[in-house]
């Protein structure tokens, strides 16, 4: 019986990936890369420093839990697809920090369409990413370089209030 | 000579001042929300400079101070003091950020001479006080999150200084006991670098910031000078850096040097910067080699 559950977990996992079965369906976009809104880092230092797809993930999942508890920024997620916000960010930050990844999500301007992100907001989960890099291990040097390139999309996740 | 400058000094304060309110008042309208106070990455409204503006210690920077974004108001406070082999330096001071793009200060310098006043002809304890009214606006740039960008933050402001000691600085051929300085500042964090440099354009007749009075008997009138600085990131918390003042030379009885200093700033919290330095003001009135330790604490929202 024991052995009969395990075997169908495994198939149930293999059959249709747990995030992907909880997400919700959204409008029709055209996906690219350039929809992360950042070039990549060239090499794999800083993915590696992240202890590649793993450790991204664990990183991601920390920064969402954080985020989606925290009472400054809590409110923004609710109503959102956590689990899709889960695997976009992931696959986000992986093909940015020079991971093999495909960004398969919307533009930064899309995705945060509405939202009312302040600067505040911006920076507080800032702080949340750099506490879940910290708790993975990644060496300060190597948090830098990928906030380098998530630091500019200010510019689109803020709006003018 | 007379006191040209002082007058010229209290006419323009208020009216810069006044400028500078109306300039927020307009920001204020603009957008009908309420302020969100807080929220600005530590350590990126620098520490406070012994002037009262933004900066690092010796130098003023672009950055605007207390812990404000675009959407609020921030204020920070501080206490300074340089222990030097024969001066003491203690300056207090306050400032207030609107928006993170204007800066109002105000520093209290005093600059005891202690056991060396009669070796210069002073009484002893002979102390030199000087109040800094500062005004700082950011223009273009963001230091922070320009990341994609070569562009700094760049601010221009202006610092009006009053000495008290009006006698003493005529006796020593300054030129006037208060004057205006104004400067043009680029700051810029490289973060993928972990670096944060700056570098800054001052206007000014000041001794010694003003400590000595402005103007004098070898120079008199403004010159352009220098500051520069650059900074490491250990962590989010812990910078250390170096800066760089040149200075004008404007007395005939004291050759005036160019400053330096080494230092380590510490967020101990979101509300709370240590600042250690060691600091290097070169000659001062006569005295050779002022150099010691430089401690300063700011407390910022």
């Amino acid at each position: 019986m024991r052995i009969l559950l395990l075997s169908a977990m495994i198939l149930s996992i293999a059959a249709a990936p747990r995030a992907r079965a909880e997400e919700k369906p959204v409008a029709p976009y055209t996906q690219s890369n350039a929809n992360a809104g950042a070039r990549p880092l060239e090499g794999t230092a800083v993915f590696d420093a992240m202890n590649g797809l793993d450790g991204i993930q664990r990183i991601v999942d920390d920064l969402v839990d954080h985020s989606v508890a925290d009472p400054v920024i809590g409110d923004i997620f609710v109503n959102q697809d956590i689990a899709r916000l889960r695997r976009t960010l992931g696959e986000q930050i992986c093909y940015l920090a020079g991971g093999p990844c495909t960004y398969t999500g919307r533009t930064m301007a899309d995705a945060h369409k509405d939202m009312g992100v302040t600067t505040r907001d911006f920076n507080v989960l800032v702080e949340h990413l750099r506490a879940a890099m910290d708790k993975e291990g990644v060496p300060f040097v190597q948090q830098n370089r990928l906030l380098a390139r998530l630091a500019p999309m200010h510019r689109t996740i803020v709006e003018p209030r | 000579m007379g006191n040209n400058h002082s007058i010229r000094g209290r006419v323009a304060a208020p009216f810069l001042l006044a400028g500078l309110m109306a300039g927020a008042g307009l920001a204020g309208e603009a957008s009908a929300k309420p302020l969100v106070n807080g929220g600005k990455l530590l350590l990126t409204r620098g520490v406070s400079a012994v002037e009262g503006s933004g900066g690092g210690g010796l130098s003023t920077w672009a950055l605007i101070t207390g812990n404000e974004t675009e959407d609020g108001v921030g204020a920070t406070a501080f206490v300074t003091h340089a222990p030097l082999p024969d001066y003491d330096l203690t300056v207090v001071g306050a400032a207030v950020g609107l928006r993170d793009r204007f800066e109002i200060s105000y520093a209290h310098q005093e600059f005891d001479t202690g056991a060396t006043g009669p070796a210069l002809g002073l009484r002893g304890n002979f102390t030199f006080v000087q109040d800094v009214i500062g005004v700082k606006v950011r223009v273009a740039g963001d230091a922070v999150y320009d990341q994609d960008r070569l562009l700094p933050q760049i601010a221009v402001g202006a610092q009006f200084k009053q000495n008290t000691q009006s006698n003493v600085l005529r006796a020593i051929g300054a030129g006037n006991d208060s004057g205006v300085d104004v400067y043009l500042s680029a700051t810029k964090l490289l973060l993928a670098q972990s670096l944060l440099l700056s570098g800054t354009l001052r206007y000014t007749e000041a001794n010694q910031t003003g400590l000595l009075g402005f103007g004098g008997d070898r120079n008199d009138g403004h010159s352009l000078q220098v500051e520069a600085s650059a900074a490491y990131m250990l962590s989010q918390r812990f910078i250390v850096g170096a800066e760089y003042r040149t200075k004008p030379d404007n007395l005939l009885f004291a050759k005036e040097d160019d400053a330096y200093d080494v230092f380590a700033a510490y967020a101990v919290s979101p509300n709370l910067t240590g600042t250690l330095a060691y600091v290097d003001l070169g000659d001062i009135a006569t005295r050779e080699g002022e150099r010691g330790i430089y401690l300063s604490l700011q407390v910022g929202y």
